[in-house]
């Protein structure tokens, strides 16, 4: 008879079994073996069976391994310890497959054969060995140009979409920039030393196909400043039915522009009279709808770069944020110093003031987003803004009533202008 | 030591990308889909480039990872690369080899799609795999739904795209507080504390601080040097056993899975937003939770017969209106679906005359 009745019934179906992957592992690897029957345990008495935690890792780094023990060692001794292992992933999550075999060899090695393709932060995550393992493992990792990702109260490893490597809407290089943060930033990756965790995500467009606005406490997401680029022989085509929408990734045979495109446009800022596609491009919010319906007509601008949101983390402890927009226009271009200046001001003030697991959003929440913006020196944005304040309480401090007597505003265009 | 290497960061991606990548790197005009699954994206240079999107368990093996790799030699002279939702794109230049890929696959049970308007991959946590504040499994629910939704990942049948995901407790890693359909593990049982054990394993002002809620206090009693709970303030989110590991909160019984809609992170038309709680509490069923897999088919079958062209399941919602929501799924409304959760809360009471019965 089976061992694992219940989670048998997972190997049937149409999608992949993560069951049958395992089994096959179980029969050369002791560790999966008993992973599989603590798991069906878990199946039986719906609980799970990994203690809390452990702190264990390699020398000199504070983070990239989480440490996992069973509570059910006795029985199950091959996962006694199942380490998880965070290997920084390269940008965009491109491979050959020589480099994926060379990551197969070590973790054959070293662990369990077990793996995610990747985590939710971005990570290639090596689930499952034992403490005595970690060294070696990372040993070798680092002699194949391999290193540790991000864990606990540290920079996360950043990542990106695969911007100019293979989509038209780019609005930056996220691949290089993710790299050259990824980089700069190792010491703060691997030694904890702020308040909680800190993670970047690069977007190459408003389309935010890695989740920025929602999963990365600073996403930097691309946009474009100048006039949609449109070829009104292509829209033609779209309006004929000879192309199909979203490149044919739909239901629909055929585009109906006023219907599908101007008529949903948010701002109503376009519009087609059967010939030709007029844009007021003042008054565009670029929210991708209609370069999304007809990528062979219509692209991004070519003055482009990205908008800086902070603050976004999931529910824990305030309730889930969004980020906010803080800088609604910055251009990312290698060294990306300015970027990069930024980032310090802002983990700086948060490191400062932060309290023990406290999210920058939070700490934004708690301090105000005045006293932030000051410290990160940007300076006020109607686009930081959904509406203003509908209440009077506001706050009026010393250097406003300077730049008062000066007859200026606080805050120019050109930034501080009262010491 | 002194050879020790450390601090390297990743390798550079260049290494990685083919060469018609390197070529065409920034250049690119524009994409279509020609078939669900398969991507092609031409340059400004006139050249082609195919990606075939498969889909594949997020739990895998190394075994697993070289018949990938095996495919890829075949077929894309090595070249692949992984999507942010776990999927894998073989990425080739001749067109004439796709077929042959599309076979090989799927002779290895690797399903193609994930394209366009489908529902793809799921993106989700550990579970009981891995993780130790789970109230339920996540690999499982994840493959018993991607089971009855499989016919369309592979087809462009709904009014646009469809993203599910999971986690399985609150913490939510899996970050399903966007996403069009979420699974949410949650807790019912406040933690039971273990004095005996919590003096010598917890520091008691961090567990204090821990709480959302304010809804543990110092212990009356100084002499257990221990915590005491509030519990009808406690909305079992675990973050104080993340602190402590003295005050589990699972229960075996009571634990299941919360159905949250309408959320997305694309500014594609309408705002990104969050999901919304749409099912509070489903019982925790293994190995292939019934309930839950009927729960979220009804959502995405309701979806697709009412939203209208390009409509995202959040936009539909908003068209129609939450009350009209519920009452197309046939989801009782129940005292949970009013938040009452800090300062998001009183911004969801409505304020108008702009509801329908």
């Amino acid at each position: 008879m089976s061992k694992t009745p219940l989670l048998d019934q997972l190997e049937s179906g149409p999608w992949p079994s993560f069951v049958t992957d395992l089994k096959r592992m179980a029969a050369k690897k002791p560790q999966v073996k008993d992973l599989l029957a603590q798991l069906e345990r878990s199946y039986q008495e719906k609980i799970t069976h990994w203690k809390h935690g452990g702190i264990v890792g390699v020398l000199g780094y504070g983070s990239g391994i989480i440490g996992r023990y069973s509570d059910l060692a006795e029985t199950f001794p091959g996962v006694e310890h199942f380490h998880t292992m965070r290997i920084n992933q390269p940008s965009g999550w491109f491979y050959t497959t020589k480099a994926l075999r060379g990551l197969c060899d070590i973790w054959d090695k070293h662990g369990s054969g077990l793996l995610n393709m990747h985590g939710a932060t971005g990570d290639i995550i090596f689930l499952g060995t034992r403490t005595e393992n970690l060294e070696p493992c990372f040993a070798e990792l680092t002699a194949n140009g391999w290193d540790l990702g991000g864990s606990g109260s540290t920079f996360r490893s950043p990542s990106c979409c695969l911007g100019p490597a293979r989509c038209e809407w780019a609005c930056y290089d996220t691949m290089e920039a993710c790299y050259v943060l990824t980089q700069e930033m190792q010491f703060d990756m691997h030694r904890p030393s702020y308040p909680y965790k800190y993670k970047l995500k690069f977007s190459g467009c408003p389309n935010d196909c890695v989740a920025a606005v929602a999963r990365a406490d600073l996403s930097i997401i691309g946009v474009w400043k100048d006039d949609i680029r449109i070829d009104q022989a292509a829209v033609k085509a779209y309006a004929g039915g000879e192309l199909k929408p979203r490149g044919g990734a739909t239901p629909y045979a055929k585009l109906d522009i006023k219907a599908d495109v101007t008529d949903l446009c948010p701002t109503h800022c376009m519009s087609y009279d059967g010939k030709k596609l007029a844009i007021d491009n003042r008054n565009c919010n670029h929210c991708m709808h209609c370069i999304n319906l007809m990528p062979q007509a219509l692209r991004p601008g070519t003055e482009t770069g990205a908008t800086l949101l902070l603050g976004s983390h999931a529910p824990i402890l305030e309730g889930a944020q969004l980020s906010w927009v803080i800088q609604p226009f910055i251009v990312m271009e290698s060294p990306y110093d300015e970027f990069k200046e930024l980032n310090v001001r802002i983990t700086e003030w948060w490191a400062e003031h932060g309290k023990n697991r406290e999210r920058i959003g939070e700490l934004i929440l708690r301090l105000g987003m005045r006293e932030f913006l000051e410290a990160a020196e940007l300076p006020p944005a109607p686009q930081q803004v959904r509406i203003p304040r509908a209440n009077p309480f506001f706050f009026w401090q010393q250097s406003d009533f300077d730049a008062e007597a000066k007859g200026r505003k606080y805050y120019t265009r050109e930034g501080f202008d009262v010491e | 030591m002194s050879e020790r290497k450390t601090d390297i960061g990743p390798p550079h991606y260049e290494q990685f990308l083919p060469p018609i990548i390197k070529e065409n790197y920034g250049k690119w005009k524009y994409h279509e889909i020609p078939e669900p699954g398969v991507l092609k994206h031409v340059s400004e240079t006139g050249a082609e480039l195919y990606s075939v999107r498969a889909g594949a368990a997020r739990l895998i093996s190394t075994d697993f990872v070289r018949e990938v790799c095996e495919v890829a030699d075949k077929f894309c002279d090595g070249y692949l690369r992984f999507t942010s939702r776990n999927n894998i794109e073989f990425l080739l230049t001749d067109k004439g080899k796709i077929a042959g890929l599309k076979a090989e696959l799927k002779k290895a049970g690797i399903p193609i799609g994930g394209t366009g308007h489908s529902v793809t991959s799921i993106i989700h946590t550990q579970g009981w795999v891995h993780c130790h504040t789970p109230a339920i499994d996540a690999s499982g629910p994840v493959k018993a739904v991607m089971d009855d939704l499989f016919e369309y990942f592979g087809t462009h049948k709904l009014p646009a795209q469809v993203r599910i995901a999971l986690a399985c407790c609150i913490n939510m890693c899996g970050a399903v507080h966007c996403s069009d359909i979420a699974m949410c593990g949650v807790h019912r049982t406040a933690p039971k504390i273990m004095h005996d054990r919590l003096r010598h394993l917890c520091e008691i002002p961090t567990t204090i601080a821990s709480c959302p809620t304010g809804a543990i206090r110092p212990h009356p009693d100084k002499s257990l040097k221990s915590v005491s709970v509030n519990e009808p303030k406690c909305m079992y989110c675990g973050n104080c056993y993340t602190m402590c590991p003295a005050l589990p909160c699972f229960d075996a019984e009571k634990g299941g899975i919360a159905i949250l809609v309408g959320g997305k992170v694309s500014n594609a038309k309408s705002a990104p937003a969050f999901s919304r709680l749409a099912i509070p509490y489903i019982p925790n069923n293994p190995p292939r939770w019934p309930e839950v897999v009927a729960a979220i088919r009804n959502i995405l079958i309701k979806y697709a017969e009412g939203a209208n062209k390009w409509e995202r399941l959040g936009e539909w919602i908003n068209r129609i209106g939450w009350e009209k929501f519920f009452e197309v799924c046939d989801i009782p409304f129940t005292f949970q679906h009013i938040d009452d959760y800090k300062f998001q809360a009183y911004d969801t009471y409505r304020t108008s005359m702009h509801f329908k019965f």
